[in-house]
């Protein structure tokens, strides 16, 4: 049994870091895996990468206000993605460009707006932490706003859930019945790019994505009711975000990576082995019913 | 109950409904008739505030726009999501349950007798990707029936229904007029429309008639509409009825 002890719990026992970690780990797990669920069913997959690329130059803009200071880059960031989200979501309101060429539009814009302050900036190694994070390193200011923000998502989901839900399942029904769907579109968009922004500083902003995304779709292909693929989305991640933390520590390896890889380990063993459609249950032959 | 006063509705400046007026009667039930392209769909999405009119408007007398269910003629619904099929009719309660307001008893009752209505209470609790797109129709006229509405528009909706199911849904429009509320429809089958439809609106981007069912379709006034939305012209001459062109 000491080898378990070993291998899963002192990690966590005897370094405080690594307690820091594992709190912000299922924190963030617990706010961007229904918000990346939903994402996968309102076929918007993609727009959490753009995004993540979105929130750049605001944060490159603070960091040349305030330097390195979380506080400032994550305001930044998500006045930045939120600017984006608004003006993207306007252009496909008002013109013919359907949304998601909108938003790859915007987030090209600001991507390169972003790369462009960074450069001028100096150091390219402030760069790679803010794509890339490091979630051994946060501290406590990142942990409050790593659980403010998925208290926040929790919150604001569970009271948007049925509008969220029958505006994703049939827009057309909403604007039937006079129910105002972008609101709850524009407010959803505005946790997206919280949770991003949450992100930051455990697994960068292209990471985190990863976080969002990976338990997500690989909830569809276990669960077969939206309460079931919460629950699912919600159990990945999180055992993503421990196992990837043990990896990280026993192997040496960038935590964020870790974490990353092996949801979309999971992902790929959903893929063959998953009830929902995976592919080894549909090579089973059973016998069919008589009706 | 509505009423269209000089509607225009236009695509690029090409009229889909040119100049339509007229009144639809209430706790009646009336048909669109007209060939493709004569502006039947564009007619209903402006009547439900999808589309913005030109010029002309849309009054509502005694009726809130709420009080409206919509049948599109092609619906946006994504079937991939895991909803079961009495979860879809249930949200047919929308106007009373609201945003946050529970759903009780009596609108599961509601939802269950609905599905029953249509023939296909044993599919209740599974889900909408299970359904044929036959059995989706009758999941969607449940919903209808849920909704309480006192407006129906339906665009189409016996496309790729097979009789039985068409016939169904047909005592379904009929109970819905005896119940006094009115009924816009959509519709290409002559025969439904003079069985289950006392009004109808032929109409070929304008109307060209408009009233009883059996005076308005005439051979004549067939051949007519069909003349009339024939004739496409890309660089049509500006339409300068009531000084528009000024």
């Amino acid at each position: 049994m000491s080898w378990i002890q070993d291998m899963l719990i002192s990690p966590f026992a005897d370094f405080a870091f690594m307690r820091r970690a594992l709190v912000g780990c299922l924190a963030l797990a617990l706010g961007s895996a229904p918000v990346g669920l939903f994402l996968v069913m309102r076929r918007m997959s993609l727009m959490g990468d753009a995004m993540s690329h979105a929130v750049l130059p605001g944060a490159a803009v603070a960091y040349l206000l305030a330097g390195l200071s979380l506080p400032a880059m994550s305001l930044g960031g998500f006045v930045a993605g939120v600017l984006v989200a608004i003006l993207a979501g306007l252009a496909t309101r008002y013109t013919e460009v359907k949304e998601d060429a909108s938003f790859a539009a915007f987030y090209l814009l600001s991507l390169s707006l972003g790369v462009l302050l960074v450069s001028k900036s100096g150091s390219n190694v402030d760069l790679m932490h803010l794509l890339f994070g490091s979630v051994l390193a946060v501290d406590d200011a990142a942990l409050l706003l790593v659980a403010g923000v998925a208290t926040f998502t929790l919150l604001v989901l569970a009271v948007i859930y049925r509008p969220l839900l029958l505006e994703s399942l049939d827009p057309v029904f909403m604007r039937a019945i006079g129910a105002r769907g972008g609101v709850w579109h524009l407010l959803f968009l505005l946790l997206v790019v919280l949770n991003l922004v949450a992100g930051f500083q455990a697994l960068g902003t292209l990471m985190s994505v990863g976080l969002m995304m990976l338990p997500a779709i690989a909830s569809r292909l276990w669960a077969a009711s939206v309460g079931g693929m919460l629950l699912t989305s919600f159990a990945i991640a999180a055992l993503s975000g421990v196992g990837g933390l043990l990896l990280s520590y026993h192997y040496e390896l960038p935590s964020g990576p870790a974490i990353i890889l092996l949801a979309g380990l999971v992902y790929l063993l959903s893929l063959l082995f998953a009830p929902q459609g995976g592919l080894l249950p549909r090579l089973v032959r059973a016998r069919h019913f008589t009706n | 109950m509505i009423a269209l006063d000089n509607l225009t509705v236009s695509y690029q400046r090409h009229p889909a409904v040119h100049h339509v007026s007229g009144h639809f009667a209430a706790a009646t039930a009336t048909a669109i008739f007209g060939p493709n392209g004569a502006g039947k769909s564009t007619l209903l999405k402006t009547i439900m505030g999808a589309l913005k009119p030109d010029s002309g408007q849309v009054t509502f007398n005694g009726i809130s726009r709420r009080d409206l269910a919509y049948l599109p003629q092609q619906s946006e619904i994504d079937r991939s999501l895991p909803v079961s099929v009495i979860d879809l009719v249930s949200s047919g309660h929308w106007r009373q349950s609201g945003l946050f307001g529970k759903v009780g008893r009596h609108h599961d009752e509601a939802s269950w007798n609905a599905l029953v209505s249509v023939g296909l209470e044993d599919f209740a609790t599974r889900p909408v990707s299970a359904l044929s797109s036959g059995q989706f129709q009758r999941v969607l006229f449940a919903r209808i029936l849920v909704q309480d509405a006192r407006l129906i528009m339906l665009d189409e909706p016996f496309n790729a229904v097979d009789a039985r199911t068409t016939q169904d849904l047909l005592q379904l429009v009929a109970r819905w007029q005896k119940e006094g509320r009115t009924v816009i429809a959509v519709l290409h089958d002559m025969a439904q429309v003079h069985s289950h439809f006392p009004q109808t609106l032929l109409m070929a981007r304008e109307v060209i008639a408009w009233g009883d069912t059996a005076s308005v379709l005439t051979q004549e006034r067939l051949r007519q509409a069909s003349e009339t939305a024939a004739h496409w012209l890309a660089r049509a001459p500006l339409c300068q009825v009531d000084g528009e062109g000024a």
